[in-house]
């Protein structure tokens, strides 16, 4: 019961300032509110009992990844409102495909599940208190060429973020 | 219920009282401890020898006149001082004072929680209060701040780095997130961290400066350039706000010095038995001794040392420490497995 109300809460909350976020006419105003977003998504890792995954959904997206956001939106002059497309009908012709694509998902996403309930989840493992440790032992056993891909990836990405920014090295 | 409820609620309103009334005497202490290096005496007017020069300067502060610009964006102007106290008051919350006490037969740990991820907790606990520094500069809507606060949010991420990668290599040597674990991993081994990683030690005691924007990295509100830095448009309540949040900020790092190097509440050298006479002293106490030292070392460096030029405090961030803090890790790690054979 208790838990069915924090869930709901929660859910309202990361909902009502997802809105918010895209919203807000002013841009800094409309990253905060994404900071706030995920917090309440720290939240509900709190709730499922994932301190670990909160914490560091707190670090790497509220504290690192946004601040990074907040900076390019203060460098950047955003004082007039930004322009709306000139061509109506086009704006109008993307809202459509996208939110086609988007429910077309949603409908791939429900028909997946009811025709195999269960497939495709490893079964869920006994949660500890110390599950710092468990994340660890999987991101080095059974996880470990992915993690090892998305580390690359970042590696690459940030090479080639120095390489765009110094012309002459 | 007590348990539950009315116990932490009274340890979070000794803890609150405690930082707040510290935080007062803390920029007494400053004061003072700056005019004996400089062979002044320091304020002497209010009370005896100042003692009460705090209280003195929180009723200036009450009732100073509290100006809004009038170009500025008011809501993030008002939460940005709320935004940076708020993070530095909660980080206190995994912080062990001391060991179990009892208190009428029931036994009480001195700490308001021991989450088993306490020292990820205050590194995301940290790294939420940048956002007001940023936002108080933005909303200001005025050059000054906002120079000061991108060089705050600047310098503050860089460090940030540097330090919680000598928290890696103090977890290697623990074993654990929980602030307490370490303490207990500390009377484990018989030995204070500050001497198993001394290279962790004066990274992080380097990265705490600069992350506390202190002196010799106090660039965010370097004077002579940026008039006060991010906070140059905030007067009365709210720039108390900042002037609060940033000697809070202060006891938090040497805090967690305090825990993670330096044994925390345990009595110096906890394993030589003929110093056990030492255990009178309540435990709580030797925690408030040893974190007032570590914030003396503040106060000296600030007497001592100039300031850096903003490029040396970028090179010695990113090229020095971090380099040196990774490499800490490496050896560490490979110590760690050496001796598990």
């Amino acid at each position: 019961m208790g838990q069915a109300i924090a869930f709901y809460t929660l859910a309202a909350c990361i909902l009502g300032f997802g809105v918010l976020v895209i919203t807000a006419k002013n841009t800094v105003h409309s990253v905060m509110f994404l900071v706030v977003n995920f917090l309440f998504v720290a939240g509900l890792y709190v709730l499922l009992g994932a301190q670990f995954l909160a914490v560091i959904q707190v670090v790497v997206y509220a504290g690192g990844i946004v601040v990074l956001y907040l900076f390019v939106v203060m460098l950047v002059n955003l004082k007039r409102p930004p322009e709306a497309h000139q061509d109506r009908r086009r704006r109008g012709r993307l809202g459509v495909t996208c939110s086609l694509v988007v429910l077309a998902e949603l409908v791939a996403i429900a028909a997946y599940k009811y025709v195999s309930p269960a497939a495709g989840l490893p079964p869920a493992l006994p949660m500890g208190p110390d599950n710092v440790a468990q994340v660890g032992m999987l991101l080095y056993t059974d996880y470990l060429i992915p993690f090892e891909l998305a580390s690359m990836l970042l590696l690459v990405a940030m090479v080639g973020a120095i390489v765009l920014a110094k012309r002459d090295l | 219920m007590i348990d539950l409820l009315v116990i932490p609620l009274i340890k979070i309103v000794i803890v609150l009282t405690g930082v707040l009334i510290t935080v007062m005497y803390l920029v007494l202490l400053e004061r003072k401890v700056q005019a004996w290096v400089q062979v002044r005496l320091g304020p002497m007017r209010v009370g005896p020898h100042g003692v009460l020069q705090p209280i003195a300067d929180v009723l200036k502060l009450f009732v100073k006149e509290d100006i809004t610009p009038v170009r500025a964006d008011k809501v993030v102007f008002t939460l940005a001082p709320i935004i940076v106290l708020v993070p530095a008051i909660i980080a206190f919350a995994v912080i062990p004072f001391g060991d179990q006490v009892s208190i009428f037969g029931k036994p009480v740990p001195l700490h308001i929680a021991d989450l088993n991820v306490g020292l990820l907790y205050i590194v995301a606990v940290a790294s939420i209060g940048i956002y007001g520094i940023i936002l108080g500069g933005w909303s200001s809507n005025s050059k000054y701040p906002l120079l000061g606060a991108l060089r705050a949010s600047a310098q503050l991420i860089s460090y940030e780095v540097a330090v919680t990668l000598t928290f890696v290599s103090v977890i290697l040597v623990s074993g654990s997130l929980s602030m307490v674990d370490i303490v207990t991993a500390q009377k484990a081994n018989g030995v204070w961290f500050a001497f198993v990683q001394p290279l962790a030690l004066s990274i992080y005691f380097v990265g705490a400066l600069a992350e506390t924007n202190r002196s010799p990295f106090d660039l965010p509100e370097a004077e002579q350039e940026l008039v006060a830095g991010f906070h140059t448009e905030y007067s009365g309540m709210r720039f108390a706000l900042f002037f609060l949040a940033e000697y809070a900020n202060m006891i938090v790092v040497s805090a967690v010095a305090t825990t993670l190097f330096f044994g925390g509440w345990l009595r110096p050298f906890p394993s030589v038995a003929f110093l056990h006479f030492l255990d009178f002293v309540p435990t709580w106490i030797w925690f408030v001794v040893k974190t007032f030292l570590v914030l003396y070392l503040f106060l000296w460096i600030r007497a001592t040392l100039p300031r850096y030029r903003y490029d040396q405090l970028m090179r010695l961030g990113w090229k020095v420490l971090i380099p040196l803090a990774i490499a800490n890790i490496i050896v560490t790690a490979a110590v760690k497995v050496a001796l598990s054979d």
